[in-house]
């Protein structure tokens, strides 16, 4: 018997029962759908996660003035003034593992450009820094060493601060007014987005860090640095050049014994890979809830099943007295319970692809749908018919073809 | 004359718990090819039972049956379908057409197991629906064909094949006398065409169609006559 005609008959058959055929494939439809649907989210979820890392840059270390480690609440961590220009200096000749060491100070203030002003977050930075943060302009150019060195008025700015202040018009040359002083806007910087943290990383100003640390720090102590990045060499060296920092600041900081640090490295990267396995974690986690109801689903083809199987009982007699085999009667079930899955499967996944879609425009979630997890659901769509299928199928094709044709 | 059916002392025991009941209790006859045979007996008598048999539904407790010279006891359930398929046509009482199907596709169905090409298998279809005088009516599907009609359409089912013996378990039990006889008169004329039958029906007037009368009773054959004389 060929599958075409199989095929036709398993057609036949689920017309017959519109209604009973589609209620049955619902349960597909939710199933597959809800799959779909949980994992564009998960793995959207992660997707972002993965480009806010890229976003910092990659084998970053932070190293922040200020103990976490015990007793944290004491200032908060970074509340202390405790790190210098001159750690910067010494982490970045003294560490083997480290490639790149930038300070940074960060303030906030009113930044004024005629009639407009904008309150923003101020950042004192080195060329380091944004080849540390793989941070380019788009306009105008970078702070190079010599700004910082002399102490120069200018500025970048990040995008959400130029949109605010100057619209659509090009900022570079224009003097704007931080905390009343006149700043040369030099460049504006390109869009990064948002970071981990769900802050806007483009609502931002830099300017030379020495011009930050003498005009605009609240601190006398004009050498200080508020924060240090670090990159380190490689990933495999991010645990080492860790390391080196620690013994060079305690050596340079006086800290032996007992003494607490006054100060504490973070590893950006290594919090932010935990983030993406708890990100991939949960969508796995979702789409193994969604499974379970593709077994409801497979159960309720599977009673369906059994129900058609003994409806048909004289139907499958007349069959074998006209001369179908065990395997022709089996095969017939089967094709039409995996027909019956394979099209709820379809219709489940554009059902899950377009509530995705729906969810991602109406909720502003990140939604990802990849052809992986359609196929995925798919062939899972068709193992579910072939699974449960099977049962009703075997009972079907084992009937007795005497008691099948006097079935009444 | 070659036999297409020789049955030996076949017996069949039905087992209902730890009761025996012996339906058929050493039944033996020949038919030879071009035969049209008329089963008759008191109900319950083991008819339908040796009918079976012949179907190769069901196989004896014991005794051997030969169907155009093969030994059908020796055969897999496999090769028992294919059987049916290829040498047997049933006509059964209750006509047992598949519902929601039309005419022509039921009278296919046996060409659809024999693995018969789509084409071949509507010309062969149309042919033997033409050959039992339903032409136009292909399309009609069981609930919109008389009882008659309806008989027709699975007498051409069994025709379709080409079998060497068609067998028929009351073919007219479930209609009035008048398309009885138009249903016998078919039977006559694919008989006059060379092809076996075996009937069983309970009325005279039927079984008197046929050059032969078998005649069971309790499991036994009783009576076995050939043009009024017995064999
Ligand atoms: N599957 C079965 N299990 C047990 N007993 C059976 C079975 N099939 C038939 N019998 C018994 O075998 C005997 C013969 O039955 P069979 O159907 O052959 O009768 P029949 O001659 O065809 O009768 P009718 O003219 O009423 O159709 C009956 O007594 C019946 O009860
Ligand atoms: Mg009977």
């Amino acid at each position: 018997m060929d599958f075409l005609q199989t095929l036709k008959i398993a057609l036949r058959a689920l017309r017959t029962n519109k209604m009973r055929s589609f209620l049955t494939m619902l349960g597909i439809i939710i199933g597959i759908a809800a799959v779909i649907a949980m994992m564009a989210v998960g793995s959207g979820a992660s997707y972002v996660i993965s480009q806010q890392i890229a976003s910092i840059g990659s084998n970053i270390i932070l190293v922040i003035p200020g103990s976490t480690t015990s007793g944290g609440l004491r200032t908060g961590s970074g509340g202390a003034q405790t790190l210098t220009s001159d750690d910067v200096k010494a982490i970045m000749n003294e560490c083997p593992s480290v490639g790149l060491a930038a300070g940074t100070v960060r303030t906030s203030g009113q930044v004024v450009y005629g009639n407009l002003n904008w309150s923003t977050v101020i950042m004192g930075g080195t060329p380091e820094l944004f080849e540390i943060r793989e941070w380019p302009v788009t306009a105008g150019r970078n702070i190079t060493q010599q700004d910082v060195d002399s102490a120069v008025k200018v500025c970048l700015l990040g995008q959400t601060v130029a949109d605010n202040l100057f619209g659509s018009a090009d900022p570079v040359g224009n003097i704007v007014r931080i905390k009343k002083i006149p700043f040369t806007v030099i460049g504006v910087l390109e869009r990064k987005g948002q970071s981990p943290q769900g802050t806007d990383q483009d609502d931002t100003l830099f300017v030379p860090l020495r011009t930050a640390q003498r005009n605009l720090s609240r601190s006398h102590h004009t050498n200080n640095v508020g924060a240090v990045i670090v990159k380190a060499k490689s990933e495999e060296l991010l645990g080492k050049a860790e390391e080196e920092i620690n013994s060079l600041l305690n050596q340079r900081h006086r800290i032996t014994g007992g003494k607490e640090p006054d100060f504490s490295t973070r590893n950006l990267s290594e919090i932010l890979a935990v983030a993406e396995k708890s990100a991939k974690a949960m969508s796995l986690l979702l789409g193994a809830v969604a499974s379970i109801s593709l077994i409801v689903g497979g159960i309720g083809i599977m009673n369906i099943m059994l129900v058609s199987v003994t409806e048909r009982t004289r139907e499958i007699g007349i069959r074998m007295a006209i001369g179908a085999k065990k395997n022709d009667i089996l095969m017939q079930f089967m094709t039409e319970a995996v027909l019956l899955t394979m099209l709820g499967g379809l219709i489940g996944i554009a059902l899950g692809t377009g509530g995705a879609t729906i969810v991602s425009s109406l909720l502003g979630w990140p939604t990802m749908i990849s052809i992986q997890s359609i196929s995925i659901a798919f062939v899972f769509s068709a193992a579910v018919g072939i699974f449960f299928g099977f049962y009703p199928a075997r009972k079907a094709a084992g009937l007795n073809p005497i008691d099948a044709l006097r079935y009444e | 004359m070659s036999d297409v059916i020789s049955l030996t002392d076949i017996r069949r025991v039905f087992t209902m718990g730890d009761q025996q009941f012996e339906a058929l209790k050493g039944v033996s006859y020949n038919v030879a090819a071009g035969e049209f045979v008329a089963i008759m007996g008191a109900s319950g008598s083991g008819k339908s039972t040796c009918m079976n048999i012949l179907g190769c539904l069901d196989r004896p407790t014991s005794g051997q049956y030969l169907l155009d010279g093969l030994d059908v006891g020796t055969m897999g359930p496999n090769q028992l379908a294919d059987i049916r398929n290829k040498k047997l046509g049933f006509v059964f009482q209750g006509f047992n057409l598949l519902a929601r199907t039309p005419a022509v596709e039921n009278v296919e169905l046996p060409l659809v197991y024999a693995g018969i090409h789509a084409k071949e298998r509507r010309h062969k279809a149309l042919m033997a629906m033409e050959q039992v005088g339903l032409s136009g009516k292909e399309k009609n599907h069981s609930s919109q064909l008389s009882g008659g009609q309806q008989q027709r359409v699975a007498i051409a089912r069994a025709l379709v094949n080409n079998p060497a013996v068609i067998l028929a378990d009351e073919p007219t039990g479930n209609l009035d006398s008048a398309t009885s006889e138009e249903i016998m008169s078919l039977f006559m004329a694919l008989n006059k065409q060379g092809i076996t039958i075996i009937m069983v029906t309970h009325e005279h007037d039927v079984a008197a169609y046929a050059g032969r009368q078998i005649t069971f009773k309790d499991g036994k054959i009783i009576l076995d006559s050939k043009n009024g004389l017995t064999v």
